[in-house]
């Protein structure tokens, strides 16, 4: 029986991991999206987590209706992105740069 | 017993626009994209619909799908504003996409299904209803802002305010699993029952979390990063858009969670909303001096309201509660009074979006240069506006909660704010004209008089909103 602080512990890195990608990464948007996804499984991992040390299925209710949104998420930024590299013919992160800010 | 059918009573509204989102999909798909401007029009209709059965809604409080949705005077009240700005956003835009030439059909049933997902983030009672509603609405939000296809700046500006949601929902997401952890449960009630007199570490981690994606949603500093550039970037109906309906949901949501979730930690939780008021106030208030294009002043503005909004809420008591509301309404039609003035900047038939394009606007269209001069007084706060108003309620709540440094923090960044509105309206009354402006459409003209009617008249008889906002705080506490 694994105890319930190394599940939170791994999504904890996750997560870390998850939202350094997307502030460190100066190469490309896809790695932005493969990061968003990290975030989102970490906290899949706490939600499934929590829940099976409870014995209450809320958190893996939970859980299902992220991995559905997730998976919406993603087909929409990466259309998003399509349309992005049309007009500008590059989806480099140093290239988002048409607006200062 | 109900029959079943009125057990969904609740829900009514979110039917009738979902349902009505489903027809025009069809109805654009059968007829292409010559439905563009009809399917529009339906659009609008369906949103006057639910405002009208939100409106004439019997006055009580009823729950469905086992308490995860509430139906409150207080939700009630966000969503008829949500639904306002979605309504009036629509209108704006009609003539707007067939003359930038990207009318699609698709446009206004995004609008719709985003509007859905405010309706249910003002009404969630647990996380994971709350969940569902933000992404509903951020999910088309994203595409809204890339809807001009073939133009770069539109594109960018979807791409950055995905990036930015996607990682603002994360976190908010890894708040909700850390407070279903600590606290056993994802429903509003029972997290409040379940943290009552002792808090863990857990909970208050969760929160942080939390707030930093709600603070995300509102645009408020630290996290207010892709405002400018989404305003700038989107086409300014959608703009119009932005900066008033998703406002209204996540102020809603935030509100909500706040005080129905956790009211056991009012002092932990007071904390975080002051900071990020008074860096809001201030960054509204300092960044937007600077600024030429007015809609990413506009942008800093709304930054800067948002952290006045904040103020109220900060306060922690039903009277603060009822400041957000009576603010958030004002906010809402001063906006989009101002985005119909910005809508209308077009010179030989090419959108203008420079300050300096305004400058002798009073010479050329002595009408709008008034209605404009009037919502710019407004949102710089000088009675006896609307404006004034929704300020004296915040900071008037935060006075009497005893948070004097954050209201004199206030009202010193409303002073330096001033500056930047004063400007404007200095510039199209007192510099040499540039040129007339296009006529512009008629539903654009009367959107601007009629929000300026609104602030100019607030103070005549200003107590329905006050009466409403007074019933909708109470149903929270």
């Amino acid at each position: 029986m694994i105890p319930l602080e190394h599940y939170l512990t791994v999504a904890a890195i996750l997560f870390t991991l998850g939202v350094a990608g997307i502030f460190l990464n100066r190469k490309n948007v896809i790695i932005i999206m493969m990061s968003v996804e990290l975030i989102l499984l970490a906290v899949n991992i706490n939600l499934v987590a929590f829940s099976s040390f409870f014995g209450d299925l809320t958190g893996q209710v939970f859980a299902l209706f992220i991995l559905t949104v997730a998976a919406a998420e993603a087909a929409i930024g990466l259309a998003i992105l399509v349309t992005y590299y049309r007009n500008r013919g590059s989806i480099a992160v140093e290239d988002i740069n048409m607006m200062k800010g | 017993m109900n029959a079943p059918i009125f057990a969904l009573a609740p829900v009514l509204p979110e039917i009738i626009v979902s349902l009505g989102a489903l027809g025009l999909i069809l109805l654009g798909a059968l007829r292409g994209e010559t439905a563009a401007w009809l399917v529009a029009e339906l659009a609008v209709a369906i949103l006057g619909v639910a405002i009208i059965v939100v409106l004439r809604h019997p006055d009580t409080t009823g729950a469905d799908f086992s308490g995860s949705f509430i139906d409150d005077a207080f939700g009630r009240y966000m969503k008829v504003l949500s639904l306002i700005g979605a309504l009036v956003a629509l209108l704006l835009s009609l003539d707007f996409t067939a003359r930038e030439k990207f009318a699609s059909f698709e446009y206004p049933i995004l609008i719709l299904l985003s509007t859905i997902g405010m309706m249910l983030m003002a009404s969630a009672n647990d996380l994971i209803a709350l969940y569902m509603g933000l992404e509903l609405s951020s999910l088309a939000l994203y595409v809204i802002a890339a809807i001009k296809r073939d133009d770069v700046k539109s594109s960018e500006a979807g791409l950055k305010y995905f990036v930015l949601g996607a990682l603002s929902s994360g976190m908010l997401l890894y708040g909700a699993s850390l407070i279903y952890g600590f606290s056993g449960t994802v429903s509003f009630n029972g997290i409040a029952h379940a943290i009552h007199g002792q808090v863990s570490i857990g909970v208050i981690f969760g929160l942080v979390f939390m707030m930093a994606g709600m603070a995300f949603k509102i645009s408020a500093v630290p996290f207010h990063m892709w405002t400018p550039d989404v305003y700038e970037g989107a086409p300014t109906p959608v703009t119009a858009f932005f900066a008033s309906a998703p406002k209204m949901a996540a102020v809603a949501m935030m509100v909500r969670i706040l005080s129905t979730a956790f009211p056991g930690i009012v002092t932990q939780w007071q904390q975080i909303v002051g900071f990020l008021a008074i860096l809001s106030m201030l960054l509204g208030a300092f960044a937007a001096i600077g600024q030429t294009n007015i809609k990413r002043l506009m942008a800093y503005s709304s930054i800067g309201h948002m952290g006045f909004a904040l103020v109220g809420l900060a306060a922690g008591t039903q009277i603060g509660v009822q400041g957000v509301l009576i603010y958030m309404t004002i906010y809402l039609l001063m906006t989009l009074g101002t985005f119909a003035a910005i809508i209308s900047m077009r010179r030989n038939g090419q959108m203008v979006e420079t300050i300096a394009d305004l400058a002798g606007l009073s010479k050329t269209n002595g009408k709008m240069a008034f209605f404009l001069a009037m919502m710019m007084f407004s949102l710089a706060g000088i009675p006896p506006l609307a404006g004034f108003f929704g300020k004296f309620y915040v900071i008037g709540a935060a006075m009497e909660a005893h948070l004097y440094t954050l209201s004199t923090i206030a009202v010193l960044a409303s002073v330096v704010s001033a500056f930047y509105y004063l400007r404007i309206v200095k510039i199209m009354y007192l510099d040499d004209s540039v040129g007339a402006f296009d006529k512009p459409y008629w539903v654009v003209d009367w959107a601007l008089v009629l929000s300026g009617i609104f602030v100019l008249a607030f103070w005549v008889y200003p107590s329905p909103i006050i009466i409403g906002a007074m019933a909708a705080a109470k149903s929270l506490f």
